[in-house]
């Protein structure tokens, strides 16, 4: 039997909760079908996170694309069917991707599985991303900050989830919460997430407390690392200044918690969610804001 | 004997003929070890001169394996047991290496000499006043013993020694004797 799995109309980090929480009783070899037929819009957080569900599934999901036809292309040209066809056991029609004169997409849904795809994604980023950070009003000092950024998110993939997994990268304007565009990085896999990233650390105590929340807040907060050597775990503490300095927001998701690092603008997240619905590797998401005068 | 290190030219050698950024860790420990590789052997008074020109990106992990580990392993703070004897200057650094560099300077308590193609060479990275003056001075003077450099910084005489034997076992400047040398590739 297949369960049908309703993703919401409008898909961001926040909205895919709601299909987390569907497929969190089920067991890995369940079949489901993910009916995505009656989304209307969807942040790069939603596309990558729907190929790491993919990932997380012991029997092959089946998948129902967007309806109509303006979403449906616009998936397309983000790279997410090309993907997905993989991946999924594809149901209904699969959009082909047209070139498009502009785009808003700044990366396309791109696999990151090792080094030298780290290296592809931020030699293209590079290219478009000082004209499109110019265009949010960002300061042209943040580019570079934003391909190392980029880099280090995608590098946490290879390092700790045991697995490969998707970035992308774009534009948006984000009315609900801050009324101003946005430029936002999505980084998602289903491997190992940080807490059993952390627990196979060598001679690594482990108290009471231990779980998915305090393991975000070890890696996210403290930079703290599997490895012994000092220098590791600060890409995440590099993104973590990174995003502070231009006023954005870093999310990380991992197992049952979720930790943010809020600017003043976003008033209805917290710092800490737990008890969320299980699900397995990392999900990352970084938004940086259009800019003010500055 | 000053050696030349064009970093752009050992990452693409290393590791893929059409990379122009540092980034990865894997990437970095790469170029680290060629860049260990040809000092292997250099006579342990030999200035070595890191050359950035030719990179476009350095992200934090490649400025942790290259930079980091590389000055570590020169620093003799940090080997007690007869560290190995390196100095080196950073050239073509810009805004983007300096983010990831100052980064990983400032997380592992270190510093570096910075040669700009324009403009004065100084030091990035965990220095204290002292040993900012003691530099400076022993800089404009090239050459210098304990009592010029103490006087050109004017600074008291055993501040300055002390100053100066730490900027030694950093690597930060060489000595000969009882003279202290600039590390300066000029032009």
């Amino acid at each position: 039997m297949t369960t049908v799995i309703n993703v919401p109309p409008s898909l961001d980090d926040a909205s895919f909760e709601k299909v987390l929480e569907q497929l969190a009783p089920l067991p890995p070899d369940q079949k489901v079908l993910i009916d995505a037929r009656h989304v209307r819009w969807s942040s790069p957080y939603g596309l990558t996170a729907l190929l790491a569900v993919a990932q997380s599934r012991a029997e092959k999901a089946a998948f129902s694309g967007p309806e109509t036809d303006e979403t449906a292309s616009y998936w397309a040209r983000a790279g997410f069917y090309k993907h997905a066809e993989e991946l999924f056991e594809m149901h209904g029609h699969v959009p082909r991707a047209r070139a498009a004169a502009e785009s808003d997409v700044l990366l396309e849904v791109t696999p990151i599985a090792r080094s030298e795809d780290v290296h592809e994604v931020v030699g293209r980023v590079q290219s478009k991303a000082q004209a499109i950070l110019a265009n949010l009003n960002i300061d042209s000092k943040a580019t570079m900050g934003f391909a190392m950024t980029l880099s280090e998110a995608c590098q946490n993939i290879i390092e700790h989830a045991g697995t490969g997994g998707w970035v992308g990268v774009q534009t948006y304007r984000w009315k609900q919460r801050l009324g101003r565009r946005v430029v936002v990085i999505a980084v998602c896999d289903a491997g190992q997430g940080f807490r059993r990233s952390l627990e196979s650390a060598q001679g690594r105590r482990l108290n009471d407390r231990w779980d998915d929340a305090m393991a975000l807040e070890e890696a996210v907060v403290r930079g703290v690392s599997r490895y012994r050597d000092p220098g590791r775990g600060q890409g995440l503490a590099g993104i973590r200044r990174y995003v502070g300095r231009w006023d954005g927001k870093l999310s990380v998701r991992s197992g049952t918690a979720r930790i943010s690092i809020l600017p003043s603008w976003d008033t209805e997240d917290v710092p800490l969610n737990e008890n969320l619905p299980d699900f397995p590797g990392a999900q990352m998401q970084i938004t940086i804001p259009e800019g003010l005068t500055r | 004997m000053i050696r030349h290190i064009d970093l752009g030219s050992v990452l693409r050698g290393t590791v893929s003929e059409t990379y122009t950024n540092l980034v990865t860790r894997p990437t970095g420990h790469a170029v680290r070890g060629a860049i260990e590789h040809l000092l292997a052997g250099l006579d342990p008074s030999t200035l070595t001169v890191i050359d950035f020109s030719h990179v476009g990106l350095l992200d934090y992990s490649c400025a942790d394996e290259i930079i980091a580990k590389l000055l570590q392993r020169y620093d003799g703070r940090q080997r007690a047991d007869m560290p190995e004897t390196g100095y080196f200057v950073f050239r073509g650094l810009n805004d983007a290496h300096l983010e990831a560099i100052e980064w990983v300077l400032q997380h592992h308590g270190l510093a570096l000499v910075a040669e700009p193609l324009e403009g004065e060479p100084h030091l990035l990275g965990v220095v204290d006043d002292d040993e900012r003056m003691a530099w400076a001075a022993t800089w404009r003077l090239g050459v210098a013993a304990l009592p010029a450099v103490a006087d050109a910084a004017g600074m008291e005489t055993s501040r300055a020694e002390h100053a100066l034997d730490s900027l030694w076992r950093r690597r930060l400047l060489m000595r000969d004797d009882d003279r202290f040398v600039a590390v300066r590739a000029g032009a």
